[in-house]
């Protein structure tokens, strides 16, 4: 088995998302909407029975995690409803509509899953994921998640430090970068039988990016294993970086001198650099990155340097252009 | 050719029917009714204002691509009943593209003049959308019979901005998309078959004549 199974002493998900704040915004942005395209109260009241039925929708049935809250470093923000963190997300390999991840998902086996480990490293190998996670204590990690596109979450992952497992793998002098890759297996990954993208998915991190204490390798949302759609079993989250970095799936870990191609990048450079950090004064030459929509908001909100986290991770890029090194 | 015939008669009384302007003038709205009760009762996923302001775009090329259907229509099927319904076919094409539009202007940017300027002038896919805007703004305008009238021959002329504007649509489209372009695509080919059908034809070969 791949995880310990949660105390009945501890934190449930239930209580750490005050799920009731979220439901009222909601139907206040819901009225307010319906309000605004001049819609009677017959349909405004059709809205509050959705409202209960999705209350009806109490447990989600997946298996619970034992993990360590880390309230410091928790934003002071709202958590994104667990129905929309698992029903809208962009996971090209299982199609290249958002909603579409969550209904095709059900194809990816994630047991028993292994990752490689090569390149510039003295352990190197093929590991089973319960062996790579042993030795680690599972936190849970609520951050800001910013998609390229311009809309953003904050989702409570649970997962372990990236650097803490790498450190295992004794990377060599050479490493000064590592890549990783999503499962390629179109009979799994229906997505992939479209060359949308150059199959499989590959994403990178320069060493000290990986190092750093906020990327994480998830296993876990809301208190439980990842849902297939959001990356199960395995996933990296680097909060401050746009959300197609944070690779989901990943069967392999290289460790490299030469930075790596990742898989936007190589589809269009010009829009998609190997850094990606979240950044409202550099925009994507097709669309403004000044402001994101928080879903379940009805407001949009100011897009913040690396994400909110620039006091943690500004010094990682000090002296760097960020116009040229997008 | 019997079949052909009996259809055809069907066709001519539906088309006559009195009834049929208003079914159809529903039948249009109902998508904008669905998209209302969505967005009221949550039923449109966690960002409901991405699918509306999607969804209302892409129907305003949905309902240019039939209203460019109706010559090919009549050519095909010799009734030139099908022209009755362009006019309320094209105005609801600009409707759900006046809503789209006010989507992107409240919705997105939430009448942020200056951030709208800026997107209008630097994003060739929000420049595509304005000018594909400003095409139909005209038709709209001069889609009354009076206007008809008083613009006589030059009528015609403006009005084949209708072939022009869901180009500049679907170019709006194809910059908009990230990485699958299958949908844009889809619609080009609806649209380049929509032109073909209206190429002047040569003489009409025998057997195949107008049955009225």
């Amino acid at each position: 088995m791949l995880i310990k199974v949660r105390g009945s002493d501890a934190v449930r998900p239930s209580e750490i998302t005050p799920e009731s704040i979220y439901r009222e915004r909601r139907r206040f942005m819901q009225a307010g909407l319906g309000l605004g395209l001049s819609v009677g109260g017959g349909l405004a009241l059709t809205g509050l029975a959705a409202e209960e039925a999705r209350a009806a929708y109490a447990s989600h049935g997946r298996r619970p995690l034992a993990y360590t809250p880390r309230p410091d470093l928790a934003p002071d923000e709202e958590l994104t409803d667990y129905k929309d963190v698992t029903s809208y997300n962009n996971f090209y390999e299982f199609g290249t509509d958002k909603y579409s991840p969550a209904k095709r998902a059900h194809t990816l086996r994630t047991e028993p899953w292994s990752v490689s480990v090569a390149g510039e490293c003295e352990a190197g190998g093929r590991f089973a994921l319960e062996d790579i996670l042993r030795p680690h204590a599972l936190e849970e990690r609520i951050y800001r998640f910013r998609c390229v596109e311009g809309w953003s979450m904050v989702i409570p992952w649970v997962g372990i430090p990236l650097g803490a497992v790498l450190k295992r793998f004794r990377p060599t002098s050479k490493a000064k970068f590592v890549e990783f890759t999503t499962l390629y297996d179109p009979e799994q990954m229906p997505g992939q039988k479209r060359r949308v993208l150059d199959w499989p998915y590959v994403e990178g991190l320069r060493m000290d990016e990986a190092m750093h204490p906020l990327t994480i390798l998830a296993v876990g949302l809301y208190g439980e294993v990842l849902p297939n759609q959001n990356g199960a079993p395995l996933r990296l989250v680097v909060p401050w970086k746009y959300g197609f970095k944070s690779i989901k799936s990943i069967v392999s870990i290289r460790f490299t001198e030469q930075q790596p191609l990742s898989s936007w990048e190589r589809a269009i450079p010009s829009e998609y650099g190997f850094y990606s950090n979240v950044n409202p004064e550099v925009s994507h030459p097709r669309w403004s990155q000044r402001r994101e929509r928080r879903i379940g908001q009805f407001f949009k909100i100011p897009t913040r340097k690396f994400n909110g986290y620039e006091e943690q991770v500004a010094h990682l890029y000090a002296g760097m252009d960020l116009k040229k090194y997008f | 050719m019997e079949g052909a015939l009996h259809f055809n008669a069907y066709l001519r009384a539906l088309l006559a029917a009195r009834w049929c302007k208003p079914v159809l003038f529903v039948l249009c709205l109902l998508p904008l009714v669905q998209l209302v009760y969505g967005i009221v009762a949550d039923t449109l996923g966690a960002n409901p204002i991405e699918v509306f302001t999607r969804a209302t775009g892409e129907w305003g090329l949905r309902l240019l691509l039939v209203t460019l259907l109706m010559t090919p229509l009549r050519r095909l099927t010799g009734l030139a009943q099908w022209i009755r319904l362009r006019r309320m076919l094209g105005l609801f094409a600009f409707f759900y593209v006046v809503v789209h539009f006010t989507s992107y202007l409240w919705l997105d940017q939430f009448f942020d003049w200056a951030e709208i300027l800026a997107d209008i002038l630097k994003r060739p896919f929000i420049t595509a959308g304005v000018v594909a805007f400003f095409m139909l703004l005209p038709l709209a305008l001069t889609s009354s019979n009076a206007m008809m009238r008083r613009l006589g021959r030059n009528w015609k002329r403006l009005h084949r901005l209708a072939w022009l504007a869901p180009a500049v649509a679907l170019l709006h489209f194809f910059w908009l998309v990230k990485a699958d372009l299958l949908q844009p695509v889809l619609y080009t080919l609806l649209f380049v078959l929509l032109m073909l059908l209206r190429l002047p034809r040569r003489r009409s070969r025998p057997g195949a004549g107008r049955p009225a």
